[in-house]
């Protein structure tokens, strides 16, 4: 059971929420304009790293707000919780620097 | 040396302490025409298949820890072919069909045992769903019988039919079943040995060398290698391997757990899988009763998962099962399953020329282990994909042609 510090809420039991996959993606700008490779690229592709991956996270049973987390896949130590729309203070694990193109 | 009476007799003789190794203990050599890399299932059986069916000997498998120590040691041994689409249903059928003759094939008792895979469904509405799905795996020229609720109950005298979702039904595919996962590594392991492939544990891959988009060297503790064609079947690690060849993957991994109990003596003779509530049941040989479930939902490489899914697991179990209430869980664990968006696997070329990958197996990969291994090493030898293999290619992550199996994978995801 993890325990998740949701940014408005506390910490609360993993129980309580939603994972929301890989943070960060972003829609291709110019969808009409987008190839089949950008395409698959945002909708399939993922880092998947074996270390620190940034996620996202849906409170379903608490305050419904979804936020981010650092955690590590491997230890599932959490290292920080940060609001959507925001970047971590973190620093990414090897191979994760690269964004998203 | 053959394993048979006579063999058994012979060692009984000297006290049993004259058994041959059963595969070679291999020093890792300066280069290989194919470097496999990973010693589970899949990795051993695309070796055995290069060497006796493709005429490639020249051939090492290298294992990052102990032969078979990853998802082939952690499934729960379900073997079966009752899956939806054609494409599914035409390939996991190949790999039980070589599952009914593998212990003849391989020369070593793989305990393979159709005692059937059980269906149950909890709602009408399932019922209409596990109908459609039965008339599927006929149509695509697989065993599948629908079973009434009174059918359940005499196949599974203790199952609680009027659990929390009462059971409407179901249906079964009879020539599934289980077998002994360890013994499948072994036998493979111990074919492809005795065929001249080097078989090289605790030797990590740390690195490639690649130019002119080919790999021209795999980097690995224990020396560099030079190699013709370079294969990823690393379950657990795909993503981290495709990511030294410069590679990204449309994979996630997830931890699936696994459990099984005391022993006790015989009192459940099949596969009992239901979705809805949510869980899958076998009894081993050993007579311990072997559970699974759901996937832990969120990236893991843990091989633990964490007790909340576990709790859900046991559930489901005694909520089906309450004579099983009383057994000790002796022992939990899991694997770590490499997840493709469409829940079907990835097996053949990758954008780099003598890279080959067979990945996304996620909670599926076991039964798939002589199949994937025949057209892996098919596709490796032609430079083209098995037709079997054909609609599992990557790019139809960018075609658009995804084979959407989550839904006949057994349990939901």
């Amino acid at each position: 059971m993890l325990r998740i510090p949701c940014p408005y809420c506390g910490t609360r039991d993993q129980d309580e929420f939603k994972f929301g996959g890989e943070s960060h993606l972003e829609r291709p700008a110019q969808p009409e304009q987008a190839s089949d490779a950008e395409w698959a690229r945002y909708l399939f592709y993922r880092k998947n790293p074996k270390g620190i991956h940034h996620e996202r996270w849906l409170h379903s049973f608490g305050c419904r707000q979804w936020f981010n987390l650092a955690r590590d896949t491997v230890t599932h130590e959490i290292v920080e919780a940060y609001p959507m729309g925001s970047q971590p203070s973190s620093r990414p694990a090897p191979g994760e620097g690269d964004s998203n193109d | 040396m053959r394993y048979s009476g006579f063999s058994l007799l012979r060692h009984a003789l000297t006290g049993h302490r004259r058994w041959p190794r059963a595969w070679r203990d291999a020093e890792p050599r300066k280069s290989y025409d194919v470097v496999v890399i990973g010693g589970g299932g899949h990795g051993l059986a695309t070796a055995y298949y290069l060497a006796t069916r493709q005429g490639i000997r020249n051939v090492a498998v290298l294992e990052k820890g102990y032969l078979g120590g990853g998802n082939s040691g952690r499934n729960t041994q379900v073997t079966r072919s009752n899956y939806f689409y054609p494409e599914s249903g035409a390939f996991y059928e190949h790999s039980l069909k070589l599952f009914e003759n593998l212990s003849q094939d391989l020369d070593f008792n793989v305990m393979f045992s159709p005692r059937g895979i059980l269906a149950i469904c909890n709602s009408r509405h399932e019922m209409e769903t596990y109908r459609r799905w039965a008339n599927a795996i006929r149509m695509n020229g697989i065993d599948s019988e629908i079973l009434s609720r009174e059918d359940i109950r005499r196949r599974v005298p203790h199952i609680n039919l009027d659990c929390r979702f009462p059971i409407w039904g179901g249906f079964v595919q009879s020539r599934g079943g289980v077998s002994r996962h360890d013994a499948v590594n072994w036998a493979y392991a111990r074919k492809a040995s005795a065929a001249g492939v080097d078989i090289v544990q605790n030797c990590e891959v740390t690195g490639f060398e690649t130019s002119d988009s080919r790999v021209q060297t795999v980097l690995t503790s224990r020396g560099n290698i030079a190699a013709g064609k370079v294969a990823l079947c690393v379950a657990g690690h795909s993503s981290q391997l495709a990511d030294m060849a410069g590679l990204r993957l449309p994979i996630t991994s997830v931890a699936l757990q696994a459990m099984v109990t005391e022993p006790v003596r015989p009192i459940f003779n099949t596969v009992l899988m239901s979705a809805h509530i949510h869980v899958y049941v076998s009894q081993s040989d050993r007579g311990e009763i072997v559970v699974g479930g759901g996937i832990d939902p969120f990236n893991s490489y843990a091989q633990r998962g964490t007790l909340n899914t576990a709790r859900d697991n046991y559930s489901a179990l005694l909520e089906l099962l309450p004579i099983f209430s009383r057994l000790r869980l002796m022992r939990q664990w899991a694997g770590v399953c490499d997840m493709a968006y469409d829940v079907s696997p990835i097996v053949g070329k990758t954008p780099l020329e003598n890279l080959y990958i067979s990945t996304g197996w996620g909670t599926g990969g076991y039964k798939a282990i002589p199949a994937g291994g025949d057209t892996l090493a098919a596709t490796i030898a032609n430079d083209q994909p098995h037709p079997l293999i054909q609609p599992f290619q990557l790019d139809r992550f960018e075609t658009g042609r995804l084979v959407d199996e989550g839904a006949a994978s057994g349990v939901a995801h």
